[in-house]
């Protein structure tokens, strides 16, 4: 606590009485219960993953490793369903995320008028938000029944064969995305919504002035004003996609995903490995490849954006 | 009496609580008013939302063989007590309900707590590494803590902490948001001039703590409870690892009444509204705040 004495002079706003003051303080008390949880069950675990990743750990007895070096990456990337894994959550990760990203951009744009009720609006809209992946899956696995199912049921309605929600590969990626395009889309339209709001008035009336249309307004006012909201929202739901987990898992309640594995995805493949395998070493092997995969599609993205960005300023 | 100390911020203190009913700067943005198809668009989407809870209710409330009829039944039905019975038999409803109010409830207690003390630290005080560990929490923000669950389990199973609730109450503490969020929040909302008032009349760092730092804080930390409530109640991939029927939390029981055990529709639906209510209560009684706060921690993301 005595470190705080050598707390360096800064430039920041507080006056010097203050600052001297504040030096005495402790301020390490006051941020090592955060650290402290942080290190043991939050930093540790992620670190302690890679390590775990390179032994033989079996379910039943986790205090007993065995060294295997690359084995489980090598026993991981020769295993088929790993690939059907690592393509599902990628297929699914784009039926979930473009159009809901795309829906919230507009509902966003929506919620943006003048509106009677909007409060109501806002609220229902982020209902789905408050429920927890269990309990809308199973909702939504109810919805989408083969036999008694409310969906195939509106589509007959209009003349379309019942579609065997379940074991088609397309018809049960598309299900599954549902299910996340339901939860999120609201969530995602009031992030929009609140970055819509900080961008100026006059930016919107001076396009006007210009005999801007709306749609004009939208595409050279707000959608460049709304950037660094679009980039964030979009690596948060590339995240969210790449460790999708309990969405499959409740469809029909399977540990791989479907019959044939069609809608597994890499989350549920990395439970499968620990949890019905037993093979803790492989699921950490399996968990290290996702963080990986996390790492290079947010530099990807974050990479794209700058690009844009450069491009239209040099324009 | 938090109002008088904050001159010219109050509107940010209050922010959200009545940001959802006024944006910021006045009419920023919406300029325009809602055409006709605004309005049916959106109601559609209203609609669509909230469709599937009530096809919850409609399910719950109807017997299996009702919900194979077509056409399919719209309305609910009388069956509700039944099916809830059925539920407390075969997943322990009840006892999972009591063990997600206790975890939930000390989840966000020690969260709130420890994210209000790191995150007064990392807004108004000095010491060496503070950039770099700000920066360090919040770059591990993004990080799932999914991808750590394996090493997590290892170390839950040493301690004999399977099937314990203090196996997802302590991981649950950990909240980057958390500290991240009161750190915005108390950065705006708390003059400096204020800490040094308190230093001058010779209050202690605990003092200044609880006297003018948490009252002015409060707004923040019952929307960072708010959050944290519904994310530890909805909390699904560790509880599942970390526990099992015979400790359940809200979402174990309705795991296990989604395994293929029960066959009998109505009754799953009937244990997901037992586990969705309490969560819904809340929404329905806090819903405008809790749009506040998404939307006042997204301006800052």
């Amino acid at each position: 606590m005595t470190l705080t004495a050598a707390a360096p002079p800064r430039t920041a706003r507080p006056p010097a009485l203050l600052r001297r003051r504040l030096a005495k303080l402790s301020p390490y008390t006051y941020i090592a219960p955060f650290f402290a949880l942080f290190a043991a069950f939050g930093l540790f675990p992620l670190l302690y993953t890679a390590y775990v990743s390179l032994y033989r750990v079996e379910l039943q007895t986790p205090g007993q490793m065995q060294w295997r070096g690359l084995g489980n990456y090598s026993a991981l990337f020769g295993d088929d369903y790993f690939w059907t894994a690592l393509r599902n959550t990628f297929t699914i990760g784009v039926l979930s995320t473009v159009p809901q990203l795309m829906m919230a951009l507009g509902l966003a744009h929506l919620l943006n008028y003048k509106l009677r009720g909007r409060t109501v609006f806002r609220v229902t809209m982020l209902l789905p938000y408050a429920t927890s992946v269990a309990a809308a899956t199973l909702v939504f696995a109810q919805l989408f029944g083969r036999d008694f199912g409310l969906i195939n049921y509106l589509l007959g309605l209009v003349g379309v064969q019942p579609v065997d929600w379940q074991s088609g590969t397309l018809a049960s990626q598309i299900a599954v995305s549902t299910i996340v395009v339901w939860r999120w889309t609201g969530y995602n339209a009031l992030i929009y919504l609140a970055g819509m709001q900080s961008i100026p008035a006059e930016l919107y009336e001076a396009a006007e002035l210009d005999g801007a249309s709306r749609w004009r307004q939208f595409l050279h006012v707000t959608l460049p004003g709304l950037r660094p909201t679009i980039l964030f929202t979009v690596v948060v739901s590339t995240i969210g996609a790449t460790q999708l987990f309990g969405e499959p898992l409740l469809f029909e309640g399977s540990i791989s995903g479907g019959i044939s594995h069609q809608y597994q995805t890499l989350g549920l493949y990395m439970y499968e490995q620990g949890w019905g395998f037993f093979h803790l070493g492989r699921a950490a092997a399996t968990a290290w490849v996702m963080f990986v995969l996390i790492v290079l599609l947010v530099l990807v993205n974050t990479a794209l954006a700058r690009r844009r960005t450069r491009k239209e300023t040099a324009r | 009496m938090t109002t008088l100390a904050a001159p010219q911020r109050t509107e940010e203190a209050a922010g959200p609580s009545h940001r959802a009913s006024r944006p910021r700067g006045g009419r920023a943005g919406g300029h325009q008013h809602g055409g006709r198809l605004a309005y049916a668009i959106l109601i559609v989407a209203a609609l669509v939302s909230a469709f599937p809870f009530y096809w919850t209710i409609v399910a719950a409330t109807r017997s299996n063989a009702e919900l194979a009829k077509t056409p399919p039944t719209l309305l609910p039905g009388g069956n509700l007590m039944h099916n809830f019975q059925q539920v407390l038999e075969q997943a322990d409803i009840g006892k999972a309900l009591l063990n997600s109010l206790i975890v939930s409830g000390a989840v966000t207690v020690g969260t709130v707590l420890f994210s209000t003390l790191a995150g007064f630290a990392f807004a108004k005080l000095q010491f060496k590494g503070r950039n770099a560990l700000l920066a360090l929490t919040i770059g591990t923000m993004m990080i799932p803590p999914q991808l750590g669950v394996i090493p997590l389990f290892m170390v839950v199973a040493k301690l004999h902490w399977v099937n314990q609730l203090q196996a997802v109450i302590l991981p649950g503490l950990v909240s980057a948001f958390g500290v991240f969020f009161m750190r915005q929040y108390l950065v705006q909302t708390l003059p400096d001039e204020l800490i040094e008032a308190g230093r001058v009349d010779g209050a202690s760092t605990r003092r200044i703590f609880w006297s003018i730092v948490v009252p002015i804080a409060r707004p923040g930390m019952a929307v960072l409870g708010m959050l944290t409530f519904m994310a530890s109640w909805n909390d699904f991939f560790w509880p599942i690892i970390a526990l099992s029927s015979q400790e359940p939390t809200v979402q174990v029981a309705l795991r296990q009444l989604g395994g293929g055990y029960v066959h009998d529709q109505s009754v799953i639906m009937a244990g997901t509204l037992l586990g969705t209510l309490p969560v819904l209560l809340v929404f329905g009684l806090l819903g405008r705040h809790i749009v506040g706060g998404i939307m006042h921690g997204a301006v800052k993301g």
